[in-house]
């Protein structure tokens, strides 16, 4: 056995390559038990408490696909509300054809992929801030070509047909658990995305691109995945947003607001950690609930937080836990562990 | 003839977004920052003009000298007090501090103006025109801006092109370290850059309130406007940034003449078009 032989068998002994944190298979255990008591919640409490907890779900929900797009794609974009608004009409539209509307959350999800496409080859021409401003400029566009079409309401808006026949109370539940799955589905795709591939790719191609491609990744093609998983995000979420308030608004619905709400709540909670949209999606929430009374200074106060963690926490709160703690919920990259007893014994 | 109007009308607000986009170009030209907060800004200088008026019932001219001053102090600081910190932190940084900035003065000019829909009274020469044949008539204001944006427009070239301070912002905009490694302080010279779009935002600001309503929400489809004239118009070039204000007023302003709800969406089509088949922009300045 030549020197390095030994040396690389030894290295090889001597640590353990995994997925898994030390605290993944408890903290897997713990989350199961949330989300089936979050599932359980419409028998538990008034339905007050689950019509505001579909709001955090949206939330989470495109939070988590912003995070997919800047945090793992290095794309950040100022224009996701093209997809919430494409989504939340498509849903309209699809019910006014007599499409049950729960069900046409998920082709709305289908047609924001589709109208993706055509979209990220205008998009993609742009880098870095442009790109954000040019996304901005496409959604802008989606809420004009909106207004003009009559049949979907022009400028006041629609509301929703295909609801009125089921009783209120079932109506809030069913409402709530398809948030409840929309929020698990974007968490859950981020996370099965990331670990793959795909997952490599994207970060390799975040943090030096050059050197990505330059290894064989096809840049654009990871790029435009990451593109159009976020819009299907991104218009089921949209799709949620009106099944639960049940008419569609253009000004709002194509607001940039979301992606305000969406930026500052990844920026928060911390960008490339899966964690990091939850974290802040609930924190944000617990802000816009305390600060319900005092009209928009909660934003005000997002955007001074945002700014804040842009300059003083680039990782955002997740970073600070992880780096304190080594807590990973959704371990997306490898844990090295030296196993110092094997080494004398060989 | 009201097509030659419309061109004509379109030509003059275009000379407004150019003179707004400077700021917006200048900044990214000098600093690699899209300032996202840039149409919030205008709309600031708007409710401090009309607070000043309405408060202390100064006459328009004193508020505009008073104003544009005062922005570019506060772009110098605004630079040299969260920006600067910014540019250490890489891009994504400078996008989110000015995003976040955006939506604050959005939130606090709502909260302390509220959601009402204001004009600046110019007076009779805001209102005023003069007829240049049966179907053109020019706004005294439409016209004034027009040539007050150009002048600013050449005044900003000539400190860039004949000036030390200028000749050495245009160093550091090509390379930084090697501009402070010949004895130029960047940190100074990004401030002077910001002030500078700062009071141009200032003038464009107070410009676009007495030509038409604004409210605290407005701002960031002002950028929008400012971003599509610099793309259109093509990158670190001043003259391309008012040719594309041009191109952009011009087809706003026939896209209003075939269905006034054209206008906007005529804008943003241009700009994708020029996206489209010509990204570097219809003056090649400097590559993104």
């Amino acid at each position: 056995m030549t020197l390095s032989e030994t040396l690389t068998s030894r290295a090889a002994a001597a640590v353990d390559v995994s997925r898994a944190a030390r605290s993944s298979k408890l903290s897997a255990l713990v989350m199961l038990a949330a989300a089936v008591t979050l599932g359980a919640l419409p028998f538990l409490v008034f339905a007050k408490v689950t019509d505001t907890l579909v709001n955090l779900f949206v939330l989470i929900a495109l939070a988590s696909m912003w995070n997919l797009l800047a945090g793992f794609g290095g794309l950040v974009s100022v224009g996701q509300q093209a997809y919430i608004g494409i989504g939340a009409y498509s849903v309209i539209a699809f019910a006014d054809q007599g499409v049950q509307p729960y069900l046409a959350v998920l082709l709305a999800a289908v047609t924001c992929a589709v109208f993706a496409v055509p979209t990220s080859w205008l998009a993609f021409r742009l880098r870095g801030d442009y790109f954000a401003v040019g996304t901005w400029v496409i959604a802008e566009v989606y809420r004009l070509l909106v207004v003009r079409v009559d049949s979907l309401g022009g400028a006041s808006g629609k509301s929703l047909s295909g609801l009125s026949g089921i009783d209120q109370t079932l109506r809030g539940a069913l409402t709530y658990w398809i948030a409840l799955g929309l929020a698990l589905a974007s968490v859950a795709a981020g996370y099965l995305l990331l670990r793959g591939r795909l997952g490599l790719s994207l970060m390799a191609v975040r943090d030096e691109e050059t050197a990505a491609s330059s290894v064989g990744i096809d840049v654009r093609r990871a790029k435009r995945l990451v593109y159009l998983v976020s819009a299907a995000g991104c218009g089921a979420a949209g799709g949620v947003i009106t099944v639960s308030s049940l008419s569609v608004n253009p000004d709002a619905i194509f607001s940039v607001q979301w992606s305000a709400y969406m930026i500052f709540i990844v920026v928060i909670g911390g960008i490339g950690f899966i964690e990091g949209p939850l974290l802040g999606a609930v924190v944000f929430f617990a802000l816009q609930q305390l600060l319900s009374d005092y009209g928009s200074w909660y934003l005000v106060l997002l955007g001074a937080v945002g700014m804040a963690a842009a300059l003083w926490l680039p990782r955002g709160l997740w970073g600070v836990v992880r780096d304190r703690t080594g807590l990973s919920l959704f371990p997306v990259g490898y844990f090295v562990r030296t196993r110092a007893a094997d080494v004398d014994s060989h | 003839m009201d097509f030659l109007n419309a061109l004509v009308q379109g030509l003059l607000i275009g000379g407004l977004y150019a003179l707004f986009a400077t700021g917006l170009s200048l900044m990214f030209g000098v600093m690699r920052i899209v300032n996202l907060a840039h149409g919030d800004l205008a709309v600031v200088a708007s409710f401090l003009a009309l607070a000043l008026i309405s408060g202390t019932g100064l006459p328009l001219w004193f508020v505009l000298v008073v104003t544009v001053p005062l922005f570019a102090l506060l772009g110098y600081l605004t630079q040299r007090v969260l920006l600067q910190k910014s540019l250490k932190s890489g891009p994504l940084a400078t996008l989110l501090v000015t995003f976040g900035l955006s939506i604050v003065l959005q939130n606090v000019l709502l909260e302390v103006f509220s959601a009402d829909t204001r004009t600046l009274d110019g007076g009779s020469f805001a209102t005023g025109s003069f007829k240049l044949t049966d179907s053109i008539s020019i706004g005294y204001l439409s016209l004034a801006t027009f040539v007050l944006a150009v002048g600013v427009l050449t005044g900003i070239q000539l400190f860039l092109s004949r000036t030390g301070l200028g000749r050495m912002l245009r160093a550091s905009s090509d390379d930084r370290e090697t501009a402070n490694l010949v004895g130029g302080d960047s940190r100074h010279i990004y401030g002077i850059a910001t002030a500078i779009a700062f009071a141009t935002v200032a003038i464009a600001g107070l410009m676009f309130a007495m030509r038409s309503s604004f409210d605290p929400s407005i701002g960031p489809s002002r950028l929008i406007f400012a971003f599509e004239a610099v793309v259109i118009g093509g990158l670190g070039s001043l003259w391309g940034t008012l040719l594309g204000g041009i191109v952009l007023g011009v087809t706003q302003s026939v896209g209003a003449q075939i269905d006034p709800a054209l206008t906007l969406l005529a804008g943003h089509l241009i700009f994708l078009a020029v996206l489209a088949f010509r990204p570097q922009g219809l003056i090649a300045g400097r590559k993104a």
